[in-house]
């Protein structure tokens, strides 16, 4: 986008060390972070819930409303051509990100949740068969959970769960035990939400693979703050949300390898997915069209094309080290709190911190940080099972993005300290 | 508030609640005063932090009961098992329970709520479920037959 605030190309494109990470320069991209909070400055730490919006981004939304808007796919004039191009461009865009091998193996869905929903619905109601397993985590996202329950209660197939250890991390063993020649499927995340677990999901792509299943990955917390290369992966498929890598709510892309795809039937039916229609017999759009019933959401697609060129910018492997930097001091410092214990300690794990306090429930701890000006999400993060298995109704979740600083960690202390104060 | 409410914590009526905020301009106080109302709330019953009791729409975890007591006046109890959650339960009991099912389908908690400048506390998106507890209550009170 022209005009946009793209962070310095230079630096970005060195693969600079964490050590030059200019998050405060990056700050100025993002509108939001210049507000207040209750009269305090904005210190946003629920990144994993939903990243903040770059005026890149937000010009991007802008722009396809504003001068570039009309629908796409099948105008003959050059608004509604332009428009077309500028959203599958974002389909290229997102084939790049995740070095998939084609285009057409990027379908755009509404979402993560939508994504496995339509993995679920289409492949898994022609594919699957009553006795059929699939193999899912302790640790998942509701979304990675109810969706094959539903699958479950309609055709009769068995879930069966990998238990995490007490550090938060998938036991291998337990689930190398668990894969048989029922073993259909493995869903799982890259990286916790709740807890921020990263899994080793190339070795368990691998393992699952030797066990004849297929492997969907929930990749919303990996793709905003790591390279992801779904080919070296070997991910049959994977999913993420455009709203949590900085880009809008609404869309998000589904990965499949393409003979999956191919083999799978349409999940809605609709404009745009067809290729010709008759009462009695319709036939559909080729790939990845067939997937996509209906007016896309096509300012989110442009606006998802921003958010990409934004962070590929900065470079994902300088955010990794970055986010992972600001959750390394954080733990520093809340180790100086002795009511604090840490929910989901594993060697592995991404830029999210989870704990909870001592004598109080995270909700009071919420709600103190929150007129201290930070926000954190308090709760269970959809991750009932997983607060279940560490025995917390929920958590504290402090999240970090590339916008955070170590001056935001040290806001949260001193809300925590206050926090103490008041329930002490 | 027109009728003056049976129940009172500590001695404290609603409109002591009313009073003592007023004097208190500092956030911090204010939630340390709702806080030290929550904790004056006696535990329920054993058997009543049960899913008929819960509220549901709340983060925290929340059960409220309803007792029929002379006549047609309606008791409120409730816990939660957080603090400041707990002292907006005090809150609510305070302006609600003791009271005719009449006078609860008459009074609306957003009024009460705004003396206190905690109204935010009241839409029906927010975490802490008081919106769906003041729904139960009014549920219970339009249950009641009327007089």
């Amino acid at each position: 986008m022209e005009g946009s605030v793209l962070p310095d190309q230079a630096r970005g494109e060195s693969g600079a060390v964490a050590g030059d990470f200019d998050a405060h320069a990056y700050r100025a991209d993002f509108p939001v972070l210049g507000e207040t909070m209750h009269g305090k400055p904005l210190v946003f730490l629920d990144t994993a819930a939903s990243a903040q919006k770059p005026q890149a981004v937000i010009d991007a939304v802008n722009g396809a409303y504003g001068s570039g808007y009309a629908n796409i796919h099948r105008g003959i004039y050059k608004l509604s051509q332009d428009a077309t191009d500028a959203y599958e461009a974002a389909r290229d865009a997102v084939r790049e990100l995740l070095n998939a091998a084609e285009r057409e193996e990027i379908v755009f869905v509404r979402g993560a949740t939508e994504g496995i929903n339509l993995v679920a619905q289409s492949w898994g109601r022609t594919f699957l068969a009553p006795g059929d397993q699939i193999v899912l985590t302790e640790i998942e996202h509701h979304s990675n959970i109810v969706p094959w329950q539903l699958l479950r209660d309609q055709i009769g197939v068995e879930i069966k769960v990998a238990p995490v250890d007490d550090s938060g991390q998938v036991d291998l063993d337990a689930f190398t035990a668990l894969l048989g020649p029922k073993t259909k499927l493995v869903a799982m995340p890259h990286v916790s939400n709740s807890i921020g677990t990263v899994l080793p999901v190339e070795t368990m792509i691998a393992l699952a693979h030797d066990a004849g299943a297929k492997v969907l990955i929930d990749g919303c917390q990996a793709v905003p703050h790591q390279p992801v290369d779904v080919r070296a992966l070997d991910a049959d498929f994977y999913v993420f949300s455009a709203h949590k890598l900085y880009g809008p709510t609404g869309i998000g892309a589904l990965y499949a390898k393409r003979a999956l795809l191919e083999a799978m039937p349409p999940y809605h039916g609709g404009g745009d997915m067809i290729a010709t229609v008759t009462f009695e017999k319709t036939t559909w759009n080729d790939l990845p069209y067939k997937f996509e019933a209906g007016t896309p959401h096509i300012a989110g697609g442009i606006g998802f094309k921003a958010a990409i060129d934004y962070v590929q910018a900065i470079g994902l492997d300088r955010i990794e080290a970055h986010v992972d930097a600001l959750r390394r001091y954080g733990e520093q410092r809340l180790a100086g709190i002795n009511s604090i214990r840490q929910i989901g300690t594993a060697e592995a794990r991404a830029g999210i911190l989870s704990f909870v306090m001592e004598g109080t429930h995270p909700h009071d701890v919420g709600t103190i940080l929150d007129r201290a000006g930070v926000a954190v999400r308090c709760g269970h993060h959809c991750a009932q099972p997983t607060m279940d298995r560490f025995g917390v109704p929920g958590t504290v979740r402090a999240s970090f993005g590339l916008y955070n600083t170590e001056q935001d960690v040290d806001a949260l202390v001193d809300g925590l300290a206050k926090v103490a104060e008041i329930f002490g | 508030m027109t009728n003056t409410t049976p129940f009172t914590l500590d001695g404290m009526s609603w409109d002591d609640v009313v009073e003592t905020f007023d004097l208190m301009d500092d956030w911090e106080d204010r939630y340390r005063f709702i806080i030290d109302l929550g904790r004056k709330l006696p535990a329920l019953p054993d058997d009543a932090y049960d899913d008929a009791h819960k509220v549901r729409g709340c983060q925290s975890q929340v059960w409220m009961l309803f007792d029929r007591t002379d006549g047609d006046r309606i008791d409120i109890r409730g816990d939660s098992d957080a603090h400041i959650v707990k002292g907006l339960i005090a809150l609510l009991l305070l302006i609600y329970s003791g009271r005719s099912a009449a006078e609860i389908r008459a009074t609306d908690a957003r009024n009460q709520f705004q003396a206190l400048d905690l109204e935010g506390h009241l839409s029906a998106q927010r975490a802490n479920g008081l919106f769906a507890m003041v729904q139960r209550i009014n549920d219970t009170a339009a249950a009641q037959p009327a007089n």
